[in-house]
């Protein structure tokens, strides 16, 4: 025991070495996590902030000026051109001048006086769907809130129902506070994976594994010996990705570290299995890099991140049972924002264990079976 | 009409080169060199690794520029227009660059393209080099799939392809077995004798320097010496002796122990005897050989016993190559190490290993000896438990390594062929985890590490990175850790290849130093004459074993040629022909 244990303290420390001692690699390690997340949690926002857009008003009236007002004044939209003919909007959309043209009708004030709900036009450049649907949503909410105001000022009956909307966890809705977290899992799980994934398969290609394979070692204990140090690696990298959101983006953590560090480690075990499950069947270290890349881009894109698991087609809602990442992303979500507990992410822990329970023992076996 | 002066294709004139090393320490490749290649010759660049035969060649290609000195190639300046020499000469490096997933003709085509060789040159050369090769019947074969010897030829035909004026040859036959290279040097000498091919070609086997016209002795950048191979072989005349040994000796201890003696610049074992060459001509009775009983006479030097000459003059040589182990192997001797019995391992439908038995005594020094893809290495690999056995037994140290429990590995020690401990690991790191991987610790573990450090000499490099260890270095540090837990087999695969002949002497002296303490070695090489520091050997030919027994009954296989002994190389050559000749006559039949 007392042997088995000196020898997996003898290897992870020769890992260490091997990963650690150059300094370039060892900036390699630290300094893309850093500026991933910096770079991500400034750009991959859904919010809107300054969308360009076009107007046409063909109205003229004080009203239209007063809800062109509330559109200029709401901080979102910026005009970059006032319209005066119809034929004018192709050209702006074409160009990429503005993602909106807003168009008020002739009736615009006497519609409202009427009661008649007038018709606002906003047309989208729908060749980016996501900012386009979200600026229409965001366009529209301050129409009818425009509108309701009117009515209630001049006295006419508003809508008879009005929706009031409060976001939990997130009051302002900001997409950086669901960004952000989730990167805590997603690039780390990139970089223990492809440090696991080229691990094994690199001594294979210089031969050192066979120096391995003929001392005592046994498969098992190999496994643990690569598999700790990527883990520490990567527990190095979710610690330096979660100061940045704390302390840059200063996004407000409600779970408990202890439960959030239980779930990445499971989470890490996982990958690391993965990693090691590639590496122990590939033969060399190109086979390794393009096992880890044909595995991680769905991984990514499949985690429920950037669509919502639910909206998939059923088979593939299948496949992301087996994606870690997909829990890791739901855990850090529910422990970061909600304060989730034990009971709460006891199912999705457990299917971590599960990937890690079939991966890493399999990589163990495959040390020694592969047929070379 | 009037023979114009000789123009030689190669005139150097005092060239210098110096490269800086990654650790910051220059390193002068080429000190000083100045020859000569005459039309139509063929001249040897000899000298062990390191000599700058490689850089000088490179020079020659244009494909860099000396920091000194003159070099015209094809009567062209070759640091002012290194293309125009390109395009007239032929440049195989030691790594040619053949297309491992295309077949024979596709790079042949493809080298032919490069070369802008049109399709009415292709008619006419392309019969000539397949003739030449015999590569006709394996046209459509993935160069992937050819073996060493093959591939080699192969590179040689796709330099060939353009007709050059000049070839240069960087090792044309390292790694390549005896009977690949013999056929190989025909190639060469046929180029030069029939067309006039004005050739040069490094290596670093001395046997094949005798046969060109114009030998360049280099060491560390220098020329030692140059001429004709007789030349160089005058340096050793009257000096060389063939002692006999007393019976019951193995001839390898008796050649440590001369090669231990003061005034004996060289021995080696030969047709169980020794070969000595002395460094004055009247010592050979003075020669304080124990109680004086040594029968011993004159032989007629070779190539080699010259070089060693002159490299003895020049290279630092450690006398005390042999090493003492803290605990001697406990193992009785007479027992069995090793038994393999009726071992097969297929790949597909190829054969790799065909029904092959042998078994190695205790104390034995046992060598697997074959031509590239002959099953020495996937053989070895069954035996350490590297590879699964097809079908049959094998038993290493009374257990089967590869489903026997981790504690059987502890009493084997392996060196791989290729270099394999943490090349950016220190000496000292990959000493340290190699001794915690085998369970030492403590007082011990750093006694062992201190032991391997001072046997093999490899204090002065503690630090460094062991990827940047001079090459003879790594060899030493591989072996100095698969001696760390004092195992009592060890399996060194193809451990000479590269290694310059004091080296390779340095490494049989540890080794017959350690079969004498107990030690059971098993070695593959494709050294011949390494075959005469064994106890027995066996001879693989894809994947069949042709012959298995002492050196004296292999070499018994081959006739005497000329009044002298049959060399191992020659009972090699002997054996697999006549092994092949036997299988092409069943063919028909079966």
């Amino acid at each position: 025991m007392l042997d088995t244990l000196l020898r997996i303290l003898a290897l992870i420390r020769k890992e260490l070495l091997a990963i650690l001692k150059d300094p370039k690699s060892r900036i390699s390690l630290i300094a893309p996590p850093v500026l991933q997340c910096l770079i991500f949690g400034y750009a991959a926002t859904y919010d809107l902030n300054d969308v360009p857009y076009a107007l046409l008003d063909h109205d003229r009236s004080a009203v239209s000026r007063a809800l062109i007002a509330r559109l200029d004044g709401s901080g979102t939209f910026t005009r970059v051109a006032t319209l005066d003919v119809e034929r004018q909007i192709a050209d702006i959309i074409n160009d990429q001048r503005a993602l909106l043209v807003i168009t008020i009708p002739y009736d615009f004030e006497r519609g409202l006086q009427a009661g008649t709900a007038p018709a606002v036009q906003v047309i989208a450049d729908g060749r980016n769907s996501n900012t386009a649907g979200t600026a229409q949503a965001y366009v529209s909410q301050i129409v009818t809130g425009y509108a309701a105001d009117w009515q209630n000022s001049h006295g006419q009956p508003g809508a008879p129902v009005r929706m009031t909307t409060r976001a939990w966890y997130n009051p302002t809705l900001e997409t950086r506070w669901y960004m952000v977290p989730a990167l805590i899992g997603t690039i780390t799980m990139m970089m223990t994976m492809m440090l696991t994934a080229m691990s094994v398969a690199r001594e294979r290609e210089e031969g050192t594994f066979d120096q391995l394979l003929v001392t005592p070692f046994r498969p098992s204990e190999i496994m643990v010996g690569k598999a700790v140090p990527a883990m520490m690696i990567g527990l190095t990298q979710s610690t330096l990705i979660l100061l940045v959101a704390q302390l840059w983006f200063q996004i407000p953590f409600s779970g408990s570290f202890a439960m959030l560090y239980l779930g990445l480690f499971l989470f890490l075990a996982a990958s690391v299995g993965i990693g090691l499950f590639i590496s122990s069947i590939a033969g060399n270290m190109q086979q390794a890099m393009i096992g880890s890349f044909v595995l991680l881009m769905p991984f990514m894109l499949l985690s429920g991140l950037t669509a919502p698991i639910g909206n998939m087609p059923e088979i593939l809602q299948y496949f992301t049972l087996i994606n870690p990442l997909r829990y890791a992303i739901s855990i850090t979500h529910q422990i970061y924002l909600e304060g989730a507990g034990i009971r709460q992410l006891l199912p999705e822990m457990l299917a971590l264990v599960a990937i890690a329970a079939v991966t890493l023992p399999f990589a163990a076996w495959m040390f020694r079976n592969r047929l070379t | 009409m009037t023979p114009a002066a000789p123009v030689s294709p190669v005139t150097a004139r005092t060239l210098h080169k110096t490269f800086r090393r990654a650790t910051g320490e220059t390193v002068k490749a080429l000190d000083d060199v100045s020859f000569e290649a005459r039309e139509g010759t063929l001249t040897a660049l000899v000298g062990p690794d390191g000599a700058g035969k490689t850089t000088l060649l490179r020079l020659i290609a244009g494909l860099m520029k000396p920091d000194e000195g003159m070099l015209d190639v094809l009567g062209i300046t070759v640091a002012d227009d290194p293309q125009a020499v390109q395009d007239r000469i032929g440049y195989m490096p030691q790594k040619f660059g053949l297309y491992e997933d295309l077949s024979v003709q596709e790079n042949l085509d493809l080298y032919a393209d490069l070369h802008g060789v049109g399709a009415d040159q292709r008619k006419q050369i392309y019969p000539r080099l397949f003739e030449m090769t015999q590569l006709g019947r394996f046209r459509e074969r993935l160069a992937g799939k050819l073996s060493g010897g093959m591939k080699q030829k192969l590179g040689l035909a796709c330099t060939l392809v353009r007709a050059p004026e000049l070839l240069l040859l960087d090792e044309p036959t390292v790694g390549v077995d005896p009977l690949s290279r013999r056929e190989l040097w025909a190639i060469v000498l046929k180029l030069v004798h029939e067309d006039g091919l004005t050739v040069i070609v490094s290596t670093s086997y001395l046997d094949e320097a005798e046969l060109c016209d114009h030998a360049v002795v280099m060491h560390a950048g220098k020329v030692l010496a140059q001429g004709t191979p007789s030349e160089i072989t005058a340096k050793a005349e009257g000096r060389t002796f063939i002692i006999e040994t007393p019976k019951g000796m193995p001839a390898r201890s008796l050649q440590a122990r001369l090669f231990q003696q003061d005034g004996v610049i060289d021995a080696v074992p030969e047709a169980g005897q020794v070969r000595v060459v002395l460094a004055a001509a009247s010592e050979a009775d003075a020669l304080p050989l124990g109680d004086g009983t040594l029968q011993h006479h004159r032989a007629p030097a070779r190539f080699e016993d010259g070089f060693m000459v002159l490299f003895a003059a020049v290279a630092e040589r450690t006398r005390t190559s042999t090493m003492t182990l803290d605990q001697p192997s406990s193992q009785g001797s007479g027992a069995m190490a090793v038994e393999v019995q009726d071992l097969v391992r297929t790949f597909g439908d190829f054969t790799a290993v065909d029904h092959v038995s042998f078994q190695v005594r205790s104390g034995e020094i046992y060598g697997l000896l074959g031509p590239n893809g002959a099953g020495k290495s996937t053989t070895f690999r069954m035996l350490c438990g590297l590879l699964p056995a097809s079908h049959g037994t094998l038993r290493v140290a009374g257990a089967d390594l590869r489903t026997s429990r981790a504690e059987a590995r502890r009493r084997l020690g392996y060196v791989a062929q290729k270099f394999s401990l943490y090349g950016q690991l220190s000496v000292d790191e990959n000493l340290d985890f190699f001794a915690s991987a085998y369970g030492l610790r403590g007082r011990r573990k750093a006694d062992r590490i201190a032991w391997a450090k001072q046997q093999f000499e490899l204090d002065a490099f503690s630090r460094l990175p062991s990827g940047q260890l001079p090459g003879g270095f790594k060899q030493r540090l591989a072996m100095g850790t698969a001696l760390l837990h004092e195992p009592d087999i060890l399996f060194l695969d193809e451990a000479t290849s590269g290694a310059d002949p004091i080296a390779r002497r340095e490494f049989w002296g540890r080794i017959t130093a350690l079969s004498e303490q107990g030690v059971t070695v098993i070695v593959t090489t494709h050294f011949m004459e390494e075959a005469e520091y064994c106890d027995r050997i066996i001879i693989l030919d894809a994947g069949r074993s042709l012959a298995e027994g002492t050196p004296a009954e292999i070499r018994a296989h081959a006739a005497a040629q000329d009044g002298r002994q049959p060399t191992m190389e020659d009972a090699f050559i002997a054996i697999v022909e006549t092994s092949r000749d036997g299988r092409a006559q069943q063919r028909p039949a079966g």
